[in-house]
């Protein structure tokens, strides 16, 4: 029991925010899961005898403007949050790892080439970006991904390359090459895991700015094609009906708020255990 | 008795400047040398220690003999082996362990104990039958118990880092240890402990060994010679007897003052050196330590002075080197 | 003798996880007018905690939940923040370990020390002649040239004697010195503790030196306070608690310097075990565990015994000095 308490799991249950975020983000992952099984009503099965429907039995929140159902949708639109949120996270992240270690690890100019890119990028103004790229590029969920990736594996980048240069000259990384260590044990098995913890701390503290990219774009009708589910999209749609049937907006923004909340959270718990001289004072 | 290290005329250089200044630069001004000709032999079997004021060289030298920092000039040689023109180094670091300055610093700190004291094996693919026996055995040697095994670096104090430092050090059995400054950032009460445990582990597996230290106070425990270094030279080295008792250099001299005792009663005449190490890169003509030196003569400051013979034993660099009768004086 | 400094009955604990850790227990330390007191003990006996508990500088998890701090009469823990931040400096200064800690490193030398002068009459050629006269004085060579200098561009030990010129500039009635010459070169080591005695003899103030270095002590101090795992447990003047220690703790602690042994051994003295777990210290005496003499009346908290005249040492078993 005591051993349980000192590990990550144990201290994070131990916080009372870390387990409030868990709990939303369990039930965001379930019902996203579970989605098509939940859910009561076909997401885009347009019923036009019950637009505008008030929350009942058969429709728990209520229909939008075209008469689907809001929840059932509302339950798609996780599914969409979550799996874009994952995979623009993941692109991003690794392309970050991997040009953080090399800027870390590469010569001097190597490093200042990369150190410039990633400012580059850093610099622009995401929204700018995406306004571009959405005018070139089809609507879609890949655009969507692909603007994330963009504007954000620099910071991932940033990060790691700082973390490897401090670690890179540290006395047991030395103490490493001085047992005869080679070059890959010493990035794998000692670099690495060290990199890794700020690493996701970035990552979880990222997740909730991706879902609020993807319903920012949707919103302004650059995201997800027309029809789709997404919490944006929604509260677009629920913006125009706002005086008669404000459930459209919520249906849209609560599990937004919820779902950002949620990871904002849990990326601040994880970071408060995660990094040992927060840890240390309290 | 035969060397097992041997070091001719090693130089080791730094760079001085980056970037547009060190384009701009002669090319004399871009680095400086931190070891400047070292030759020295260690016997297999002895202790020899290394002292001199922070920055003289010692790091840097021995992190030239096991190749963490590249030589500029001149050979190292270990147990017969000439170790330059890229050698095997994983052999050769398979038997010259090192242990590190910080003795937290100096262990992964993602990793438990057990592996910490494992790591030599795994990273020289060396199978174990049974890898947790081993790992207890090796900490028992270094008197630290079984509960030990699955801490991390910062749940240990200095000391017990410092124990397993010299577990890990001495898993492979090696033929030579290079120790950087062991009881540094030990509280005296703990260092007793980590020396004797050397001592008793030198003892037991003959092994030769290369301390670092600015602990003056330990070198009669520890060392059968001293080498003595300024500004990445050595300037005297001898018995350790010799060396304490009657030293030769006037800067061996006075290192050996410079030595707070916990003895109120004891409060004797010392020379306090003045004024600092000179920086890399503004080496003074002559002998290097004659602005600082309280005996220098005129000619100090034109003439360098070379190791030669000590008429008390060793090899000093001194024009005047100081005998009994001046000591006294 | 009036006091500059007076510590009474004082305790810290600081929250952890495992509860209070209490790192400080009922410690009392005078420094009178123009004394020079040390404070030694290994690391944790709680040092660091002593100094920033004087200048009310204890991290958020620290309570002070008995005590008092008087400096000349003034009782600094009931101090306002105003009031300390004018006391820090100007009454009270510190000199630290890492010199770096109190240099700021983008500002130049002359113009930190100019800003120590803010509540001075005078010009600023006044202020900076003033500052390069107590740079020379610390023994920096071309102090007029050094005022233009920062910090990184200077040795260790010259960082080191800025940091004095500093603490000493608006001369203090109280130096606290924390483990000032650690991270020196016993050659640095000398020279800054012979500069210490020089100054303190010059605008005499009295001296806090902490240090877990019993050489230095020896060398410098007039008194001595023994510290172990947040209790005081000797104190004297140094000549009594080094030539004939009364604690059991200092007695060891003295042993296991090895620059005492003249001839070569074989074992070295230490003292067995490890400090306490000061979330749950042994009742009794603190040192107990560790303790060869212990019986068990130890495990009764011990008194203050005095041994000879102001020596003292807590412990059941100490005897009064024969000298
Ligand atoms: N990686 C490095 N780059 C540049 N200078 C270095 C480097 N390592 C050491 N030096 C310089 O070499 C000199 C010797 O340093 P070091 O060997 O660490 O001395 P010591 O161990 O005796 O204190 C110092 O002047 C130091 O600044
Ligand atoms: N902020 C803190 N929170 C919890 N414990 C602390 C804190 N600071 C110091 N301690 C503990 O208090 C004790 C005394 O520490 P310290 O005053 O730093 O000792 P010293 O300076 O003598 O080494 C130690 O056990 C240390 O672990
Ligand atoms: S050669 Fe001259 S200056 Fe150098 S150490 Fe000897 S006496 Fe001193
Ligand atoms: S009181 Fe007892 S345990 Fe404590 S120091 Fe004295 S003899 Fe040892
Ligand atoms: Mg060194
Ligand atoms: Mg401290």
């Amino acid at each position: 029991m005591s051993a349980f308490r000192h590990t990550l799991m144990g201290r994070l249950l131990a916080d009372p925010l870390a387990v409030f975020a868990m709990a939303i983000i369990a039930l965001l992952v379930v019902s996203a899961l579970l989605a098509d099984v939940i859910a009561p009503h076909d997401p885009s099965a347009m019923n036009l005898a019950d637009r505008f429907a008030s929350p009942s039995a058969t429709y728990w929140m209520g229909t939008d403007n075209l008469g689907r159902d809001t929840f059932s949708r509302l339950l798609q639109g996780g599914r969409i949050a979550l799996y874009v949120a994952l995979t623009a996270v993941s692109i991003a992240g690794l392309i970050g790892l991997i040009l953080g270690m090399l800027a870390g690890f590469g010569p001097r100019w190597l490093d200042n080439a990369l150190l410039f890119f990633f400012d580059t990028l850093r610099a622009y103004p995401t929204i700018i970006l995406a306004l571009a790229l959405a005018a070139l590029m089809p609507r879609g969920l890949g655009t969507v991904i692909i603007v994330v990736v963009i504007t954000s594996f620099a910071e991932y980048g940033r990060v790691v390359r700082t973390q490897t240069l401090s670690l890179k000259n540290a006395e047991f990384i030395l103490a490493e090459r001085a047992m005869g260590a080679s070059f890959a044990r010493i990035v794998f098995h000692h670099i690495l895991p060290n990199v890794l913890g700020p690493f996701f701390i970035l990552a979880a503290m990222n997740l909730p700015v991706v879902i609020t990219i993807e319903a920012g774009m949707s919103f302004l009708g650059i995201g997800v094609p027309p029809g789709t589910p997404s919490w944006g999209a929604t509260l677009k749609d629920g913006f125009d009906y706002i005086r008669t049937t404000p459930w459209i907006l919520l249906s849209g923004g609560l599990p937004l708020i919820l779902a950002t909340l949620g990871f904002t959270f849990l990326g601040e718990a994880l970071r408060d255990q995660l990094d040992p001289r927060l840890r240390k004072t309290r | 008795m035969t060397a097992l290290l041997s070091l001719r005329d090693v130089v080791v250089e730094f760079p001085a400047l980056r970037g547009l200044k060190a384009l701009l630069a002669p090319p004399e001004k871009r680095r400086v040398r931190a070891l400047d000709g070292i030759s020295l032999d260690v016997l297999a079997g002895e202790t020899l220690a290394v002292v001199g004021e922070s920055g003289s060289g010692k790091t840097t030298l021995a992190r030239a003999i096991n190749g963490l920092v590249p030589l500029a000039g001149g050979q190292v040689s270990f147990d017969g082996m000439a170790l330059d023109e890229s050698p095997d180094w994983h052999a050769v670091r398979r038997r010259v362990a090192m242990m590190f300055q910080d003795p937290v610093g100096s262990l992964s700190p993602r990793k438990t104990v057990r592996d910490l004291v494992l790591e030599p094996f795994a990273i020289h693919g060396i199978r174990l039958q049974n890898r947790r026996d081993k790992a207890v055995e090796l900490l028992a040697d270094a008197g630290l118990g079984p509960d030990f095994l699955h801490r991390y670096p910062h749940q240990l104090s200095g000391g017990q880092a410092r124990r397993v430092g010299v577990a890990r050090a001495l898993a492979l059995t090696p033929a030579l240890v290079l120790a950087d400054e062991p009881t540094a950032g030990l509280d005296v009460s703990v260092q007793g402990e980590i020396l004797n445990l050397m001592n008793r582990i030198k003892a037991e597996h003959g092994l030769t060994t290369l301390i670092i230290t600015h602990n003056l106070n330990i070198l009669r425990h520890i060392a059968d010679r001293i080498a003595v270094m300024y500004l990445g030279r050595i300037v005297e080295i001898g018995p350790v007897e010799r060396l304490l008792s009657d030293p030769a250099h006037p800067y061996t001299r006075a290192l050996m003052a410079a030595n707070p005792e916990p003895d109120p009663t004891a409060r004797r005449e010392r020379i306090v050196l003045k004024g600092e190490t000179p920086a890399l890169n503004a080496r003074p003509p002559g002998c290097e330590f004659h602005p600082r030196c309280p005996v220098a003569r005129p000619d100090c400051a034109s003439r360098a002075p070379v190791l030669e013979p000590a008429t008390t034993g060793g090899r000093v660099a001194c024009h005047y080197p100081l005998t009994k009768e001046t000591l006294s004086a | 003798m009036s006091e500059a400094l007076k510590v009474e009955d004082l305790s810290v604990h600081y929250d952890t996880r495992e509860g209070a850790l209490q790192a400080l227990r009922d410690v009392s330390i005078t420094v009178p007018e123009g004394g020079i007191v040390g404070v030694v003990g290994e690391s944790g006996c709680g040092k660091s905690t002593l100094i920033n508990a004087l200048l009310q500088l204890l991290p958020e998890n620290a309570t002070i939940p008995a005590g008092r701090i008087t400096l000349q009469g003034e009782d600094v823990t009931r101090a306002g923040t105003r009031r300390l931040r004018q006391m820090r400096g100007q009454e009270i200064s510190v000199v630290f370990q890492d010199p770096m800690t109190s240099l700021n490193p983008v500002l130049s030398i002359g113009r930190q020390m100019r800003d120590i002068q803010y509540r001075q009459q005078g010009s600023r050629a006044a202020k900076d002649s003033r500052s390069a006269a107590m740079l020379g004085r610390v023994g920096i060579p071309d102090p007029v040239g050094k005022l233009a200098a920062y910090p990184h561009e200077l040795s260790g030990g010259m960082r080191q004697r800025v940091a004095i010129a500093m603490a000493a500039l608006m001369r203090p009635r109280v130096l606290i010195a924390d483990e000032p010459t650690t991270a020196l070169d016993a050659t640095l080591e000398v020279q800054i503790i012979e500069l210490l005695k020089e100054l303190q003899q010059e605008i005499g103030c009295a001296i806090l030196f902490i240090s877990h270095h019993l050489g230095v002590i020896a060398e410098l101090c007039d008194r001595v306070v023994v510290m172990y795992a947040g209790v005081a447990v000797e104190e004297g003047p140094v000549a009594d608690v080094f030539l004939r220690p009364g604690h059991p703790y200092t007695i060891k602690l003295i042993e296991c310097d090895p620059g005492k042994l003249k001839e070569k051994v074989t074992d070295l003295p230490s003292i067995p075990g490890s400090l306490p777990d000061l979330t749950d210290p042994p009742a009794g005496c603190i040192f107990r565990p560790r303790c060869d003499r212990a019986t068990e009346i130890c495990a009764t908290p011990p008194p203050r015994k005095g041994l000879n005249g102001a020596h003292w040492a807590a412990c059941h078993h100490a005897k009064v000095d024969k000298a």
